[in-house]
């Protein structure tokens, strides 16, 4: 076969014009079957195009699918045609040769196959594409097979196989092949060989390649468990008992995870009633329905029909009637029960083997077990980014709270002004890189200045009383995020991350960081370590240190507690100035931006104890890995996860009132 | 420390129950049903849920000015009493309206039918129609009012036992109780909260029953309910706080350690202060809805809780009548100022107009107020008294 296929290609490649005549004839002599195709009648033509040249069959097949070609209605012969002007057309053979002809519209006449023709001719086309010499051609011709696989690729994949040189081109058709094995092949041994080898793989593709081998089939009822004997039964349903399991077998019920029965007592009867085991059940609806039927003058059956406001009255009256007419009875759920305990409920794989489900289920629940290892990973890896980004909001607040104890609630409109600045910078610098590079001190630059003005205008009068700063700040934050909203306007802003912080760092189908978050949290870690660099290593750390613990000492020793005082917010107000640009590459820059940290901040600085830089970077931490894993419960609801987490900080600052990590000694005495 | 201020004007609880008398006489003789059509029943429901901020400001007053606790979750408790309330509102009506749609030819509902005609008219926008198992006693309104006190008493003392036992106190208590109705009002956006999640609960405004008197004459009642229910909270607090329970209150702010070393348990008082004042909330709550029309959980986010704090810190801390006055003056001129009736400033160069500019001068007028009038608005009016003096 290999061979002949390397003949065909040498005898097109030397006389291509040849073998175009040969396929022009056959398609004329078939016209019948073209012009007036169906899905049976179409595979006669499909067959016999073998013979010809590829290329040529290819052009012919791609413009009969697309609905490109015309017959002439007198000759039958099948062309192209171009709209010349309102009532011709021009006509070109298949091939786009010019014929001398113009005809008028009423000659000619569309070929349209119906989709299920068009489907065959897809498929076969697969096949002249596949062992093209072009690799693009086979690349797009084993992307169309991923999408849709058919039984009878099966050996031509086979084919292609053997055929294949570029070792890519080989993997891609490997696993296509594995996958049509497991799904058309009707060879168990085979079937058995390639799950062997595919343990271990845990790419989707493969995962879902499993799941149709142990597809099961819908439920049925039989009165004898015996007559099973020779089918590949996936499991016994026992209603309002079991669920079934990814493996498609039955398990118990489990009440904590709140699982519903695969199967309940109503559907159940319905399918032992389609078996033919059970008669049809008269339902309430089917009663209520009779009854309002039989409404005459206000009364049922010579009743009022006011009585009728409970179901066993109404149960009771159509009883009655039932009797009378001869009809079926009511039926009760333990009735049904009753009825039901004669019959068992089942499934069968659609895999007829018990051997290879079975190795289907013992390899899948070995690539689970690794799938589930890489889920853990992946939570790790959330809640780290998670945990950045808890971070990047309290920073500032790690030292105008924690240090400082001063409760800033416009910390939070800081934030919104660095991200707003990033924005101006981008309107000005286009270069995304470029322009970060230039936001983020002047993001400092700006909330410093603004930290500043803060702490000289309102913050120094209020020092004495934490309470009455809230208030005033409160005023001032929501004046700022008014001001910002008659600026900006209120929809939001873009502030576009450079390119290469685009896309995603992928490993495998369920493990993939995107750059943003790496970022992130390398903007994390650099921030702390800036921070704890400043406050333990320098001056302008230890006069503040200073200040905080006893200003009229500090003073004593020369050091200037109002200049102190004021440097000190202006660089916190800063830092959460440069948090707000890195803030705003991952979410919205709008006018209430900061107003969504504000809250969590404050509880990441209370809950990792106020005072200390680790003491914010562990409660970043623990709310962060919190919120993941409580989401890892219940993922499709982040509000709920929330709720939570807040619900444990309460409880958790009821038994550390100061925090994870709490000051000890003279920096403790104050609140 | 803020010193309990002896003023001219809190000695005379009897003028202020006089004027009030005289404000809601006058309002329901202005009134389209009781009176002469002056004022519009739209108007009116402003009014009677401005008294309702009113009652939880002076008790948002008692439980800060008085006690120290500065809570900033009050306005949870707000938003409970209106949803306890609410849900009879809704439940009653949409009953009435399933059981009017029966007609003849078709049999009376049985109770588990009426269920879920009910259940399906309320949560279908929420894409369920069970009835969720916390509207059990949606069908009764004696139970639905008891529960009107009891939730915002519940967690309130839940919360409150936990925090005081450990001595969370000062701005870690702010913070906490901030993160309570945090946590609240994020549950309560969930679709499965049971509550209808952010759709909240709607149509309040229509009293099941009497919705024959119609909105007007229905506002007007509501504005006396709330009118009494002020004066009642105003005699309850001034009761307590003058007995010698309400000088201890007041020794908690000046001096917790002090006072426990004399031996008080200091934990006790400030629960029960901190219990009682959110259930007035609650009941205060559970008044403004109805005139509302409708809740959902945005209402009960933090920020409302800290304007309840900024009300009473405008009006004066520790002062009963500087609530009422900072609350009403601020929330009244809020509405007025971005509602669009103000004027706007034209500076030849820019035009202020009111409905963006309003907050930004808002929260200037905050940060004056707290630098400059440690005891708000009314401390300012009693300097100006005492100089006429």
């Amino acid at each position: 076969m290999k061979y002949f296929f390397l003949i065909l290609f040498t005898i097109s490649g030397i006389n291509p014009t040849f073998s175009d005549e040969r396929l022009r004839s056959f398609i004329n002599e078939n016209s019948n079957y073209i012009i007036k195709s169906s899905s049976k009648t179409v595979d006669n033509i499909l067959k016999k195009v073998d013979d010809f040249n590829e290329e040529s069959v290819t052009q012919f097949l791609t413009l009969w699918k697309n609905k490109k070609l015309y017959y002439i209605k007198k000759s039958k012969n099948i062309v192209l045609a171009k709209k010349a002007d309102d009532n011709s057309y021009k006509v070109f053979d298949i091939f786009s040769k010019p014929l001398i002809k113009k005809l008028s519209k009423k000659n000619l006449k569309k070929i349209k196959p119906n989709s299920g023709v068009r489907a065959k001719i897809s498929s076969a086309l697969v096949r002249f594409q596949i062992f093209s010499k072009d690799e693009e051609k086979r690349l797009n011709s084993i992307k169309a097979l991923e999408k849709k696989i058919l039984p009878e690729h099966l050996d031509l994949l086979r084919k292609a196989l053997s055929l294949e040189q570029n070792i890519m081109l080989r993997d891609r058709l490997q696993n296509l092949l594995y996958l049509a094995i497991l799904e058309f092949s009707q060879n168990k041994i085979e079937k058995i060989k390639v799950l062997d080898k595919l343990s271990g793989n845990t790419s989707i593709e493969i995962r879902a390649a499993f799941s149709k081998v142990l597809r099961t089939s819908k439920i049925m009822a039989t009165d004898d468990l015996k007559k099973l004997k020779n089918k590949n039964v996936a499991r016994i349903i026992i209603p309002e008992k079991t669920i079934k399991n990814k493996y498609g077998e039955a398990e118990p019920i489990n009440i904590l995870f709140k699982n519903k029965p695969e199967l309940n007592i109503l559907k159940a009867y319905e399918i032992a009633e389609r078996s033919g085991y059970v008669n049809k059940r008269v339902s309430l609806e089917n009663i209520k329905n009779i009854l309002e039927s039989n409404i005459e003058n206000g009364k049922v059956f010579g009743v009022n029909v006011i009585e009728l406001n409970n179901f066993s009255k109404r149960i009771d009256i159509y009883n009655k009637f039932a009797v009378e007419n001869n009809k079926e009875l009511y039926k009760t759920v333990s009735d049904l029960e009753n009825d039901l305990s004669k019959f068992h409920f089942y499934t069968t794989y659609t895999e007829k083997s018990k051997k290879v489900t079975d190795k289907a289920i013992q390899i899948l629940s070995s690539i689970n077990l690794k799938v589930k290892f890489y889920k853990y990973l992946d939570l790790l890896i959330d809640g780290l980014s998670l945990a950045s980004i808890y971070f990047l909001g309290a920073i500032g607040l790690a030292i105008t709270f924690g240090v400082m104890r001063v409760i800033n609630m416009a910390h939070g409109e800081f934030i919104m002004m660095g991200a707003y600045t990033g924005y101006i910078v981008q309107l000005y610098i286009s270069n995304h890189t470029l322009s970060l590079i230039i936001a983020f001190p002047l993001a400092f630059l700006i909330t410093f200045l603004a930290g500043v003005i803060m702490e000289r205008l309102v913050i120094r009068h209020l020092y004495k009383n934490p309470l009455d700063t809230l208030l005033a700040t409160f005023g001032i934050s929501i004046a700022l995020q008014q001001l910002a909203k008659n600026i900006f306007g209120t929809q939001a802003r873009p502030l576009t991350s450079p390119q290469w912080l685009d896309g995603a760092l992928t490993i495998n189908d369920d493990l993939s960081i995107s750059y943003i978050r790496i970022a992130i949290f390398i903007l994390g870690l650099i921030f702390f370590s800036l921070l704890l660099f400043v406050m333990k290593k320098t001056r302008f750390g230890l006069e503040t240190r200073s200040v905080t613990q006893n200003p009229a000492m500090a003073a004593n020793m020369g050091i200037n507690p109002e200049k102190i005082n004021m440097l000190t917010f202006g660089f916190g107000s800063g830092i959460a100035g440069i948090a707000g640009v890195a803030i705003g590459l991952f979410s919205k820059v709008t006018s209430e931006l900061g107003s969504e940290y504000i809250v969590q901040s404050f509880m990441t600085v209370v809950v990792g104890g106020v005072g200390s830089i680790w003491g914010t970077l562990a409660g970043a931490s623990l709310i962060g890995f919190l919120q993941k894993i409580i989401e890892w419960f219940n993922p499709s609801n982040t509000l709920a996860a929330q709720t939570y987490m807040i619900i444990f900080i309460i409880l958790f600052i009821q038994f550390r009132p100061r925090g994870l990590i709490a000051l000890k000694g003279r920096a403790a005495n104050d609140q | 420390m803020i010193n309990k201020i002896k003023d001219p004007l809190s000695q005379h609880l009897l003028i202020f129950v006089i004027t009030m008398f005289l404000f809601t006489i006058l309002v329901t003789f202005l009134s389209e049903p009781y009176g002469i059509n002056l004022i519009s029943t739209s108007f009116v429901k402003v009014l009677g849920k401005t008294l309702c901020l009113c009652i939880a400001a002076v008790a948002m007053d008692v439980v800060w000015g008085y006690c120290g606790i500065l809570s900033l979750g009050h306005f949870a408790f707000f938003g409970l009493g209106g949803y306890m309330i609410g849900m009879w509102l809704m439940y009653e009506r949409t009953e009435l309206i399933v059981l009017n749609s029966i007609n003849e030819q078709q049999l009376p509902l049985t109770p588990s039918e009426l269920k879920e005609a009910i259940g399906n008219q309320i949560f279908g926008v929420v894409g369920g129609k069970e009835i969720p198992n916390i509207w059990i006693f949606a069908d009764n309104i004696y139970m639905q009012l008891l529960l009107v006190v009891l939730v915002p008493g519940l967690l309130a003392f839940i919360f409150g036992w936990l925090a005081f036992r450990s001595r969370v106190t000062g701005v870690y208590l702010s913070i906490l109780t901030q993160a309570m109705t945090l946590a609240l009002s994020l549950y309560l956006f969930q679709n499965d909260s049971g509550l209808r999640g952010n759709n909240g609960l709607s149509g309040l405004q229509n009293i099941p029953h009497i919705e024959g008197l119609g909105q007007p004459s229905i506002s007007i009642w509501f504005f006396w309910f709330s009118s009494i229910a002020l004066l009642l909270t105003l005699f309850i607090f001034k009761f307590i706080l003058n007995s010698k329970f309400g000088s201890v209150i007041t020794a908690v702010r000046d001096n917790e350690t002090r006072l426990r070393f004399f031996g008080y348990n200091v934990e006790s008082y400030k629960l029960f202060i901190f219990v009682l004042t959110a259930i007035i909330t609650g009941l205060a709550g559970a008044i403004y809805y109805p005139q509302a029309g409708i809740i959902n959980p945005a209402e009960i986010a933090p920020i409302a809780s800290i304007y309840l704090a900024v009300w009473v810190a405008i009006g004066g801390r520790g002062n009963l009548y500087g609530a009422i006055l900072g609350a009403s003056s601020v929330s009244l001129l809020s509405s007025w100022f971005t509602g669009g009736n103000a004027p706007n400033i034209p500076l030849g160069f820019y035009t202020i107009e009111w409905v963006n500019w309003w907050t930004v001068f808002l929260g200037i007028g905050f940060v004056l107020i707290t630098i400059f009038s440690k005891n708000g608005l009314i401390g300012f009016l009693n300097n100006i008294f005492i100089k006429i003096k």
